[in-house]
């Protein structure tokens, strides 16, 4: 038996599914954010392991992106989560329903 | 052989890790088990030749961004652990299982079906080594990073730029309409919960001494009179007070 990319690439659909399901059950902000993270490094995995397979540097390149756009990402929605909860006794994804306006 | 010892330990952490980080209860354990999953995917990251990524993935993602997870839940309060036992809409979390499970099934099955489509051609300009060789990994990649993609690279720095920025204006403490932090507005909410039980209090009492006076009209025609006489003394009072003003 060998592992193929394929493997890599179920192991990252795997990964990938439990970061959605997680984003749609959990209701604190930041452990959605988690999921978030979670599904991203998924995409990673999936992109380094086609890199291998098709022997393309751009996969790896393409992770070094996801990586940066990840963090501004987190930076910025950390900060909205804090710019929240002063206003707010408890950051709940339910209470932002009062952003409808 | 060795290949697949370590696939398969790393598959196991990075999926304990994955479900522990979605079921753990505090926000500081699910953090926790980011960590476990992001470390198991950098040694697949080195089982799959792309060393320089398995060390951005322990330098970035677990020693910068978990970090900075971890900031954020310890200024909020680790306290705010979460009940996993109630769920808020009826049957969230079994649709949440169905469209997690069919997204996966949708992914396995497009792989199983476009296999071949995949591996069918390489890349005209890539090497012609069957695999990224390992020394070269770093080199290939700043090679391709600072040429082809330089401009996307360049790009990636106006962004975190624009990234902090934001960061900073979000996070900036404005004056004038600021409200309280958390632990405060519990106490302002019980203060004020306080003063209005206290205020209904004082309201029921005033009713129920007027009830308790009305009540007395009959029996006790002097108290009453007494009564009148001290408010027409007010009203004299008052009347002097406007006369002086």
């Amino acid at each position: 038996m060998e592992i193929t990319s394929n493997w890599y690439l179920i192991l990252s659909a795997l990964l990938f599914s439990i970061g959605a399901i997680g984003l749609l059950i959990r209701r604190n902000p930041l452990v959605m954010f988690m999921c978030v993270e979670l599904m991203l490094n998924a995409v990673n995995l999936s992109f380094v392991a086609f890199g291998d397979r098709l022997g393309d540097i751009a996969g790896q390149v393409s992770v070094f992106f996801v990586l940066v756009v990840a963090a501004a990402e987190v930076v910025v929605g950390l900060a909205l989560v804090v710019a929240i909860s002063r206003r707010r006794a408890t950051t709940t994804a339910d209470d932002l329903s009062v952003l409808r306006g | 052989m060795v290949e697949i010892i370590v696939f398969a330990v790393c598959a196991a952490i990075v999926l304990v890790g994955a479900v522990g980080v979605i079921a753990a209860r505090n926000p500081v354990h699910s953090a926790l088990f980011l960590i476990q999953t992001l470390f198991g995917m950098a040694v697949l990251f080195i089982s799959l030749e792309a060393h320089f990524l398995a060390a951005v993935q322990v330098v970035v993602y677990a020693g910068a961004i978990v970090i900075l997870f971890l900031f954020v839940i310890m200024l909020l309060g680790v306290d705010q652990a979460e009940d996993l036992n109630i769920e808020p809409i009826v049957g969230q979390r079994f649709i949440a299982f169905i469209v997690g499970a069919a997204t996966f099934v949708l992914m396995v099955a497009t792989l199983a079906g476009s296999s071949d489509a995949i591996t069918g051609q390489r890349q005209a300009t890539g090497p012609l080594g069957d695999e990224l060789t390992d020394n070269n990994n770093v080199r290939e990649l700043a090679e391709a990073l600072f040429t082809d993609y330089v401009f996307a690279f360049e790009a990636t720095a106006i962004l975190l730029t624009i990234a902090v920025v934001g960061a900073v204006v979000l996070a900036k403490r404005t004056s004038g309409e600021m409200l309280p932090v958390p632990q405060n507005t519990l106490e302002i909410r019980e203060a004020d919960y306080q003063a209005r039980v206290d205020a209904r209090a004082a309201e029921l009492e005033a009713n129920a001494a007027a009830a308790a006076e009305a009540g007395e009209d009959g029996s006790a025609e002097a108290s009453s009179a007494a009564a009148s006489d001290d408010d027409t003394a007010d009203d004299e009072m008052a009347d002097a007070e406007g006369g002086d003003a």
